[in-house]
């Protein structure tokens, strides 16, 4: 069986400075694969380098066998990736339901059509509102998008990233800025909108990435230290050394 | 108000299924029976009987010549709109597609008078419609690849070289003369041959129809919500699946196609199309209709344009300056009001619906004898200033306002700087109670006490 996502040599400079230095991973279908890191290692880059918002200096990026390494990011959402952005990224001036609608309209084979109108269309109109009622913002559908609360806006940020029904979810940072019980909302959201589908996540939380990934990566300056399962990478020695070891110590006592 | 919900928002209810029918259901059909088509047919109603009785309340040879150009810049906002409300593009060149479709439609005439083709007048706007989309697809496929300052140079950059080809095309565009035809060469349409303006009214009226019926049914289709998606967020439209550029594409031919289609309705109305139709000063006159009418409302570039219609034909006969009025309009409407017109009537909506448009109009009241000073003395200045200023020796008349006043004499002046002046003044100290009245009345001080 092919792996869901599989990137080879992948390498990225910005001018002299290569921010990505030779990745090579393998994603299973079905996993859920957590990329951890401290900050500027390069995570939400390599994010934008599989979704296709930044050209690739060097390597491969394969989705489901296919290579996907020079198409554009709507090609590549075409054929089943679909992503969140760390900083919310919506239709800030649709109702929340239009957003969702708009996140449905080309996977349910609309695409540029102008001669159907989106009101009389029952199955696009049902499985929006189903999916607002799986995000918890059925009732604030009529609202524009741009004045929902800030994790109500990442809770629709994930119904958008969903909704187009992609095999390969990808997550940046889904619960950063939140408070620990709107963290514990999104996990439980996040589990139940995967089921059955891949996950690749950036996660500072330590408690989220141990509590929802099957492997881990660890990304320091570019290049992935160790892959593995959670007790894996804990158990890790150049992990401790690069990255989790304070971290560690404080979670240890959190649980 | 919406943070306290949060907590219960992010940790995803999995419905309210109590009831027989689940509660997305129920959302999916509200949404569906709103957005329905047959909710907006009492308005399309309306807006037919209007345009139909429009002639008898206005049966002047000026009201209808007035009426149609209002309807010619109607269909020509409302396409303007298509790109810059609906779809953020910023164009300084839509008069193309308008002058061009215009233009083709002038010759179309022609051809009709002198080589015996059959086309119905009604029909010609339909032709230049396909003319003006046979020009958008070519100049649509490369400038529509980014939008925000890009598109705007390169619509600004086809706009003058189109203008500049008009000058040197004799042949087509008909040099400074520009081309004119005879619309009544056709074969009778219903025993009319459209020889007097009321006939040509009722066609124009009957195109206004048909085409603000498509762009708004267009607004509603796949193509057109994504237009607003890409406009709000071009980045997040990609990654759901839709190529930015392609989404732009449709909406900027869709546009082209009904500047085409007012440019017919213009080669109808005047039989003759200068250069001056598809230059930047008619690009420019489209951007302000639109935009001072309200770009973020459907019927925003309707209002625009029968205003500006109104100035330009009503305001012209009465002074000379009535451009600048214009300019000033659009200044204070981008400075103050950026939903236009519409925004302004439409801000009211939460005092009508809750009832308390009483509380408004007692503090506009207040405020209209100071507004009318303020606006009486500017006017009284910017005219007195105007003869001041051109005046030949010994003309020293103003006439504003039925008034002749002599600018040569102080007392003029001092009147109007005291009304400029005193109403400008008392205008400032009641803003704070209008915007109080207006906080009261839609409902925004009464939450917190």
């Amino acid at each position: 069986m092919t792996a869901a996502l599989q990137m080879q040599g992948v390498r990225k400079s910005f001018g002299p400075t290569e921010i990505i230095r030779g990745i090579d991973l393998e994603i299973p279908t079905g996993e859920r694969h957590a990329i951890i890191g401290p900050n500027g290692a390069g995570k939400s880059t390599l994010f934008h380098l599989i979704s296709g918002k930044y050209s690739k200096t060097a390597g491969r990026i394969l989705l489901n066998g296919t290579e996907v390494t020079e198409l554009q990011p709507y090609q590549i959402n075409r054929m089943g990736l679909s992503r969140s952005f760390q900083i919310t990224n919506i239709f800030p001036r649709l109702s929340v339901f239009e957003n969702v609608r708009c996140g449905l309209l080309w996977s349910m084979g609309y695409r540029n059509s102008f001669w159907r109108l989106v009101d009389t269309e029952r199955a696009l109109n049902e499985r929006a509102a189903q999916i607002l009622d799986e995000i918890g913002l059925l009732e604030r559908c009529d609202l524009p998008a741009g004045v929902l609360a800030y994790a109500e806006q990442r809770a629709l940020e994930i119904g958008i990233t969903i909704a187009g029904g992609a095999e390969v979810i990808m997550l940046d940072e889904p619960t950063a800025g939140m408070s620990h019980s709107e963290t514990e909302g999104v996990v439980e959201l996040i589990r139940r909108v995967t089921q059955g589908r891949t996950l690749v996540m950036v996660e500072h939380d330590m408690g989220v990435v141990f509590n929802l990934a099957d492997r881990i990566s660890v990304l320091v300056y570019g290049e992935i230290i160790a892959t593995g399962t959670p007790e894996e990478v804990r158990a890790s020695k150049a992990v401790q050394e690069a990255y989790l070891g304070a971290v560690d110590a404080g979670e240890g006592e959190a649980h | 108000m919406s943070a306290t919900e949060t907590g219960s928002a992010a940790t995803g209810k999995s419905g309210d299924r109590t009831g027989a029918e689940p509660a997305w259901k129920r959302v999916a059909d509200d949404q569906m029976r709103r957005g329905a088509f047959r909710r907006t047919l009492p308005v399309w109603g309306a807006a037919f009987v209007v345009l139909m009785i429009m002639p008898l309340l206005f049966s002047s040879a000026v009201g209808v010549t007035i009426m149609n150009q209002m309807g010619i810049s109607i269909v020509f906002a409302l396409s303007y709109n298509m790109l810059l409300g609906q779809g953020g593009m910023l164009s300084f060149g839509h008069a193309v597609y308008f002058g061009l479709g215009g233009f083709l439609s002038v010759h179309v005439m022609n051809y009709v008078e002198y080589d015996g083709w059959w086309l119905p007048l009604p029909l010609l706007p339909f032709v230049g419609g396909l003319f003006g989309l046979a020009f958008a697809v070519p100049i649509g496929s490369f400038s529509t690849r980014r939008a925000g300052t890009v598109f705007a140079m390169i619509s600004l950059g086809v706009g003058e070289l189109v203008a500049a080809c008009s000058i040197i095309f004799v042949a087509f565009f008909g040099g400074e003369e520009g081309v004119s035809g005879d619309r009544t060469m056709g074969p009778p349409v219903f025993g009319s041959e459209f020889l007097s303006e009321v006939e040509v009214y009722y066609l124009i009226a009957g195109i206004v129809l048909v085409a603000a019926l498509f762009m708004y049914l267009f607004s509603r289709t796949p193509a057109g919500r994504m237009a607003n998606a890409v406009r709000d967020n071009e980045e997040r439209a990609e990654f759901v699946g839709y190529s930015q550029r392609y989404v732009r594409f449709v909406s900027f031919c869709a546009s082209g196609f009904f500047a085409g289609m007012a440019g017919g309705l213009f080669a109808i109305n005047y039989e003759i199309l200068t250069e001056e139709n598809l230059n930047l000063v008619t690009s420019g006159w489209v951007l302000l209709m639109a935009f001072i009418g309200g770009v973020g409302f459907f019927v925003g570039p309707i209002v625009g344009a029968i205003v500006l219609t109104l100035l330009q034909t009503v305001l012209s006969n009465h002074t000379e300056l009535w451009q600048l009025y214009v300019g000033i309009l659009f200044v204070l409407t981008v400075m103050y009001a950026p939903r236009g017109l519409t925004g302004l009537v439409a801000m009211h909506g939460p005092a009508l619906r809750t009832g308390r448009l009483g509380i408004l109009a007692r503090a506009y009241g207040a405020a209209v004898v100071p507004l009318l000073a303020f606006l009486a003395g500017v006017v009284l200045l910017l005219e007195m200033g105007n003869v001041a200023n051109q005046s030949v020796v010994g003309e020293s008349e103003a006439h504003v306002f039925g008034l002749t006043l002599d600018v040569s004499t102080v007392a003029p002046w001092l009147v109007a700087l005291a009304l400029a002046a005193g109403g400008g003044y008392a205008l400032v100290r009641l803003a704070p109670r209008l915007r109080d009245a207006f906080a009261r009345a839609t409902g925004q001080a009464g939450a917190a006490s």
